[in-house]
């Protein structure tokens, strides 16, 4: 045991905040600012950083994590830019439509799963769509340290380029735009090729991509400690499924549009989570009996553990079967 | 035989593997004396890697015994140097020269291997992502934690600084950034009195 003081509630610590500013930038894309509701200085945070967003979505409690996008040297705000995604579960869409200037919120203090390496000598960020948002702080907080970088940014139109003409005024040299709709596409292989000893790539977007720069900068030798990828899952829906927990000492239903991290607290069972992505590896949690086939979603469980049985992320996995017990 | 397996040790102790061929764009090997070796059974595995391979060699005792072996794999690059100090300009320029999917393998002593990373690394390599094979001699490369002096190819524990003179204890305690172990004294409290060295990993 640390000497630590021991948090009172699972996931991290919450901030009282005021939105202070709500700004479309495009038709999906809207930029919410938050200041502090006791005036103090946010706490710093490191480029790359998340901020968990609550939201009070009639009796229903949403929790989203969206990447902080502000710069890192301001503490009188944090920003984050939400897309609107019209099929996903709501959280966007509740964000986008009822959020205002004035309303109370509350946020997590930042988690940072994707930070920069410092000890790399040039950073290359690969961003695809929505994914700009963690490099918009990293740019911030390399332009200030004076360290190498440049930007390589695919976006599905002009109309849809978030932050395009902001980036490619201030820094023409060193941002790079894609348009799918005039068949840009970043030439990976070209841009690996020569890259001085010591960069690091980073890659924010679809899933294919990351992917896609993964298998790509291994062909091409590059070392996995070089390459950096973040990308949040949404928790997808599934049947209704029943779970034992066995320290709660409760029997809880796991609902179809609900993940099996939010039926626990829904029941009141404390369970420990930072990411909600399936990223961090904070939930991971023990099975003790399984009847059925587990639907393992997250990134953090190797494939031995996937294929053990023995471990479940409950933030984005679910289970299809006759009985599952876990320890929580 | 030239190979030795190392006891398991306590986790600042490194560890060493066996090279394997990894796609990349450019190849640097960098070996002494039976790391040889270790080149001659990579190149039975992927022999094409040696048409980009640059390797740098430090003979030590073996002498001729595996230049010429080494000489037809057919690098791009063949280098034999007289001493790992000697080819010190040549890594870093070579280093500093070398782009992202340089593939780096070091085998030989593990003073070698441990100051030809610390190059490797400090050229912006992860430590995690440079191969090592052991090969040879189970001689350190210590470093004297009193005066800080390096003696290199310690064989008996204990030892002699080679700077100070103080008796040391040879301990698996290990530095990435100075590639060496420490060396501790060993008869500060009654000097004098200490036990008879014994060859390493006898």
């Amino acid at each position: 045991m640390s000497a630590a003081p021991q948090k009172a509630r699972a996931g991290a610590e919450k901030i009282d905040v005021i939105v202070s500013a709500v700004v479309p930038l495009n038709e999906l894309v809207t930029r919410f600012e938050f200041t502090r509701a006791d005036d103090k200085a946010f706490p710093p945070f490191s480029a790359g950083a998340h901020t968990v967003v609550e939201m009070r979505d009639g009796d229903r409690l949403r929790l989203n994590p969206y990447s902080l996008m502000s710069d890192p040297a301001d503490s009188s705000l944090y920003a984050i830019s939400v897309r609107r995604d019209d099929a996903g579960r709501g959280g966007s869409l509740f964000m986008h439509r009822s959020v205002k200037v004035g309303d109370r919120m509350k946020i997590s203090y930042p988690v940072n799963l994707f930070p920069l390496d410092l000890r790399g000598r040039k950073h290359v960020f690969l961003a695809g769509g929505i994914g700009i948002t963690p490099f918009m702080a990293m740019i911030a907080h390399l332009e200030r340290m004076g360290g190498a970088w440049e930007l390589h940014y695919a976006c599905r139109n002009e109309a849809l380029g978030t932050y395009v003409d902001q980036l490619t005024s201030r820094y023409p040299n060193k941002v790079h735009v894609y348009f799918d709709d005039r068949n840009q596409a970043i030439a990976l292989e070209d841009l690996l090729d020569g890259q001085p000893l010591g960069t690091h790539v980073y890659v924010c977007g679809p899933k294919g991509m990351i992917d896609w720069v993964h298998a790509t900068a291994a062909a091409h030798g590059w070392p996995d400690e070089n390459v950096h990828s973040e990308e949040f899952l949404a928790p997808q829906p599934g049947k209704p499924f029943e779970v034992r927990l066995c320290r709660s000492d409760i029997t809880i239903q796991v609902g179809e549009s609900e993940s099996l991290l939010e039926a626990m607290e829904r029941c009141g069972v404390d369970a420990p989570f930072l990411c909600r992505g399936g990223a961090c590896g904070q939930c991971e949690t023990d099975v003790i009996e399984a009847d059925g086939t587990f639907v393992h979603r997250d990134h953090w469980l190797d494939d031995e553990d996937h294929t053990s049985g023995k471990k479940i992320m409950p933030c984005v996995s679910r289970f299809v079967g006759k009985s599952l017990v876990l320890d929580r | 035989m030239t190979k030795f397996q190392f006891p398991e040790s306590i986790r600042s102790r490194p560890v060493y593997g066996t090279l394997e061929p990894r796609p990349g764009k450019a190849h640097l090997m960098i070996a002494d004396a039976e790391g040889a070796e270790a080149l001659l059974d990579l190149a039975t595995r992927e022999a094409r890697l040696f048409a980009q391979g640059h390797i740098i060699y430090i003979p030590k005792t073996t002498g001729e015994t595996y230049t010429q072996r080494l000489r037809d794999l057919g690098p791009a690059q063949f280098h034999v140097g007289p001493t790992y100090e000697a080819s010190v300009p040549r890594i870093r320029r070579v280093l500093s020269d070398a782009h992202m999917g340089l593939q780096v393998y070091l085998a030989g002593t593990e003073g070698l291997m441990g100051q030809a990373q610390n190059e490797a690394m400090q050229a912006g390599i992860p430590h995690s992502a440079i191969q090592t094979e052991h090969r040879g001699s189970v001689a350190r490369r210590m470093q004297c934690v009193h005066c800080k002096g390096i003696t290199e190819d310690v064989v008996t524990d204990p030892f002699v600084c080679s700077h100070c003179g103080l008796n040391l204890f040879v301990r698996d305690h290990y530095s990435r950034r100075l590639a060496a172990f420490q060396g501790v004294c060993i008869d500060a409290e009654d000097p004098g009195n200490l036990p008879d060295p014994v060859e390493l990993y006898t």
